[in-house]
């Protein structure tokens, strides 16, 4: 197991009292393990990863334990963390093109980070190149500026960078979304071969979009108003769901590959519960069908079959 | 009902607008009543360029855009121009873009009554706007009166078509109203859109996302670099691919019971035997004015010329 | 397209692992607040932070003080500002006379209340004249724009270069008699541009966004557009640039009138220093004569740009935090 997280929760502090927008996370990742984190907007899922890595100004760590290769992670800690950030943690920030500093050259950048971790740029400047090579840039990124890329290069020098050091964990926070089609089928291949190369051990991709996530992942892990909904292998989960969230929301999406002629697909009525003072019992209780007097108390995220969780009573 | 004829933009940039940059270029294709037209294109394809001429929100720079028969580029004086907008509507993609995050939410149908209802009895005003909401399965109870930020990215879009429904509208231009709606929400939006068409309203799609245009529309016109280059009806369109573009795009969507390795080997196998062919100069040898050229019935295909490579089967470069 | 994409702070990298992560697409920045605030408390979250912020609540007192001596104080005075002898020449501040005389043995602090009330009244009126003028021009050139725009820019662009000093000088001296209305206005006529500028920029960038085509689809007229969708949205900045239109006519005005070309009848402040260095207060060490006309300049200047970065801090919630 390369990561254990246990009752994780992390809540935003408001005006109004806490939201709990990561209410008690329980997984864990083997060894070259991708997860696709999946969940709307508000499930959490953009929580969970930041809270492994770093948490913002207005983040509070409530409670929880997060174990990276049987080490503690110091989650709460965010002086201590800084030793394991880009070392064993490492992220691809959602907007990872506009995260350059436009004045300097990529090289200088990179050289810059580099020595601010202790590290030293002219050691690790021969593998750069080739992770570079790697990903279809040359070496003659590092004398550009910014602007002089395009997005999808920006985008690759920031995976190349992220990955340099190895680290155990990668979190790759919606880094798809902003691409077009084309784009986000060579990035989202390109982490996979990262992963196969061992440039890293395991991988959080958080991302809205199932179908994607399908196309790389091994386990898609399934959020829903901050807390786990269902963790499977991705064929199990993509056909065979458990969990009534995860099985509405499957058939929610249209598909390229089928003709829907008059058939129409419905969606899950309702929304999401507020998460400043969410209801007690299981969260997707007012809008699941499937819900009965029981779904008061909190179901348990567990094992339904091997490496199948799940948060249902009726699972 | 809405027609666009070989419509161009081309926008002046650098100093003195010396040069000059091409948004769209050369695009014809037409909107029915009852239909729903998708327009599919990656960034930078020119298609929100298209939604907003139609909408007259940005000029065109040649070509002709009529609706009804009536070139909208004539209409000068702010009454016509109001009337048109009494028949066509837009709604856009960022739903709290499209609210003035000042005031409440309700305040874009209280737009619409005093440009266009101001005569009309409050409780008459009042009956309308329930049945509007309605339509688009709100409550009104719910969402009047409040603060665009209290409300969900659906519920905020819905209004905008309760809204455009408010007018006798004909012709809706929905430009990706549902790229920023979350997934469980967004399939009731487009089943909306699937409702209006069958009350005769006409429907401009515009969208990234070829799964969303599968399911919803009856054309479908592939956009890149500001031109067609593929058009038809979105069954054959989906069903056989022929320009390389197209085929890019539906490979790289990512499928559900698909993996991306399946769909290249559907495609190379199918692509088996047959020689790569440009199919606009199979059809027309040696070009012809139209830069699409019909391949089948409701099926029309641009040149293969990518990126400015020459085509391999032109006899000469096609007109246009 | 969100307009809340705050990329990190320059310098900071890409910093894999470090800060730097732009705001959470599952929480949007301000949606805890926004979540928080019930049914339309937009007002009241920001009275909660105004009250809380330090530097405006300062800013604002200083400011409502000297505005409140500059109006009544003058009323409770039984003689006007310039009326010679009503002390002992050169006397010392002293009980009867709390901040002494001049020279001629008037009484600095009638002179000082008067001269507060014209630099409110300069401020006013020319920072109002300023703040018209940049707003109209502002407005129209970023919502027109094209040609426009720029026949509108070149204006501002002339008026910004324009000496004003040597115009002021030369229009000084045709006039014969010059009141503090007349200064407010020349101040007015030439400090607009800046405030243009940044209107013009705001206008911009808000006409781009989704609501105002919507405004537009909905049959509104161009000016209806500007005033009652575009502007309430700059609410907030147009504060605050009539805050600093506000102090800078000030300090023009006591630039002028402590180098002569303020106005020929009354007082101000920038006048009694005008005086007070022009008969030598600095040699004779009449420190009361200077020292408070200079002081209340720079108490109000400076109250109204800390109350600036005040209210800043309150419409931004950016700069709460902290």
């Amino acid at each position: 197991m390369s990561l254990k997280v246990r009752d994780l929760r992390v809540y935003y502090r408001t005006l109004a009292g806490d939201v709990k927008a990561l209410d008690g996370a329980d997984f864990e990742l083997a060894d070259g393990e991708i997860t696709g984190l999946v969940g709307e907007s508000g499930s959490g899922k953009s929580t969970l990863g930041k809270s492994l890595i770093k948490l913002d100004g207005r983040m509070r760590y409530v409670s929880g334990t997060v174990e990276l290769d049987g080490a503690e992670l110091p989650v709460r800690d965010s002086a201590r963390m800084n030793d394991f950030r880009f070392r064993e943690v490492s992220l691809i920030p959602q907007y990872a093109m506009s995260a350059m500093n436009p004045t300097r050259k990529v090289g200088r950048m990179i050289a810059d980070l580099l020595e601010s971790r202790g590290e030293r740029f002219r050691a690790l400047r021969p593998e750069l190149v080739r992770r570079l090579e790697l990903v279809g840039l040359g070496e003659q990124v590092l004398g550009r500026y910014p602007i002089e890329l395009s997005g999808g290069m920006k985008q690759r020098t920031v995976m190349v960078l992220s990955t340099l050091l190895d680290p155990s964990l990668l979190i790759a926070d919606e880094v798809t979304s902003a691409l077009d089609v084309s784009n986000q089928r060579a990035v989202a291949e390109t982490l996979a071969g990262f992963r196969d190369r061992g440039f890293v051990k395991s991988m959080i991709f958080v991302t809205h979009d199932v179908a994607l996530v399908n196309q790389i992942a091994d386990t898609i892990t399934v959020m829903y108003a901050g807390r786990l909904a269902e963790k499977g292998p991705a064929k199990t989960v993509v056909n065979s769901p458990r969990h009534p969230y995860t099985r509405m929301l499957i058939s929610a999406l249209p598909e390229v590959g089928v003709s829907h002629g008059e058939r129409r697909l419905s969606g899950i009525p309702g929304s999401p519960p507020a998460l400043l003072d969410p209801p007690a019992g299981c969260r997707f209780r007012d809008r699941c069908p499937l819900a009965f007097d029981k779904c008061e108390q909190e179901p348990p995220f567990a094992e339904v079959e091997p490496d199948h969780s799940v948060a249902c009573w009726k699972a | 009902m809405l027609k666009l004829d070989r419509v161009s933009k081309v926008y002046r940039v650098g100093s003195f607008g010396g040069e000059q940059l091409r948004a769209v270029g050369d695009v014809s294709f037409e909107v029915r009543p009852g239909q729903v037209v998708s327009l599919i294109g990656e960034s930078g394809s020119g298609k929100s360029t298209i939604g907003k001429m139609v909408l007259r929100t940005s000029r065109i720079t040649s070509g002709t855009i009529s609706f009804d028969g009536a070139d909208i580029s004539r209409y000068r004086r702010t009454g016509e121009l109001k009337e048109y907008y009494r028949r066509v509507q837009g709604v856009f993609q960022d739903p709290f873009s499209s609210y003035n995050p000042v005031f409440k939410a309700d305040r874009v149908f209280e737009m619409i009554r005093t440009e266009y209802f101001a005569a009309v009895p409050a409780a008459e005003w009042r009956a309308k706007l329930d049945a509007a909401l309605r339509t688009v399965r709100l409550d009104p109870a719910q969402v009047l009166g409040k603060y665009p930020h209290q409300l969900s990215g659906g519920q905020l879009q819905r209004l905008l078509i309760a809204r455009a429904l408010l007018l006798d509208i004909e012709l809706l231009v929905a430009d990706e109203i549902i790229s920023m709606l979350d997934a469980s929400t967004r399939i009731d939006v487009l089943n909306l859109l699937a409702d209006l068409k069958e009350r005769g309203l006409g429907i401009l799609f515009i969208t990234h996302d070829l799964s969303l245009g599968n399911y919803v529309s009856d054309q479908t016109v592939i956009l890149r670099g500001g031109s067609v280059v593929e058009r038809g009806a979105t069954r054959r369109v989906f069903a056989n691919p022929l320009h390389p573009y197209t085929r890019r795009l539906l490979s790289s969507v990512p499928q559900l019971h698909k993996t991306w390795a399946e769909v290249d080997a559907e495609l190379r196998a199918r692509d088996a035997g047959a020689e790569r062919r440009c199919a606009y100069h199979e059809r027309l040898p040696d070009g012809g004015p139209d830069p699409l050229a019909a391949v089948d019935e409701d099926h029309h295909v641009a040149c293969f010329a990518l990126d400015g490579a020459p085509c391999p089967d032109a006899a000469r470069t096609p007109v246009g | 397209m969100s307009t809340e994409q705050a990329g990190p702070p320059t310098g900071a990298g890409p910093a894999p692992g470090g800060g730097g992560a732009p705001p959470d697409a599952a929480v949007p920045a301000g949606a805890p607040l926004a979540a928080a605030a019930p049914a339309g408390r937009r007002g009241g979250e920001l009275a909660y932070f105004a009250l809380r912020n330090g530097k405006l609540v300062a800013g604002l007192v200083i400011v409502l003080f000297f505005l409140l001596v500059g109006l009544f104080a003058p009323m409770l005075l039984p003689h006007g500002p310039n009326e010679y002898d009503i002390g002992p020449q050169g006397a010392p501040p002293s009980a009867e006379l709390w901040l002494g005389t001049t020279r001629f043995g008037q009484d600095v602090y009638a002179q000082f209340v008067h001269g507060l009330r014209s630099t409110f009244l300069v401020g006013l009126l020319g920072g109002g004249v300023a703040f018209a003028v940049g707003m109209v021009v502002g407005f129209v050139a970023g919502y027109r724009g094209g040609w426009v725009d720029e026949v509108l820019n070149m204006i501002t662009n002339v008026v910004l270069v324009l000496p004003t000093l040597a115009v002021l000088i030369i229009v000084a001296a045709y006039l014969q008699a010059r009141g503090v209305a007349v200064q407010s206005l020349f101040i007015g006529l030439t400090s607009w541009p800046w405030a243009a500028r940044s209107i013009r920029a705001q206008t911009f960038s808000l006409s781009s966004r989704d609501f105002v085509d919507l405004a537009r689809l909905s049959g509104r007229s161009s000016w209806k557009i500007i005033f009652r969708d575009i502007a309430p949205n700059m609410s907030s900045y147009l504060f605050m640039t009539f805050i600093l239109l506000f102090g800078g006519a000030v300090l023009i005005a006591a630039g002028l009138d402590f180098i002569g070309l303020g106005p020929t009848d009354g007082t101000s402040l920038g006048l009694m220093m005008n005086q007070a260095v022009n008969w030598g207060a600095l040699q004779l060490g009449m420190w009361w004569w200077f020292v408070p006309p200079g002081l209340g300049i720079t108490a109000i200047v400076g109250a109204l740009y800390v109350m600036n970065v005040g209210l800043d801090e309150v419409f931004n919630p950016k700069l709460r935090e902290t």
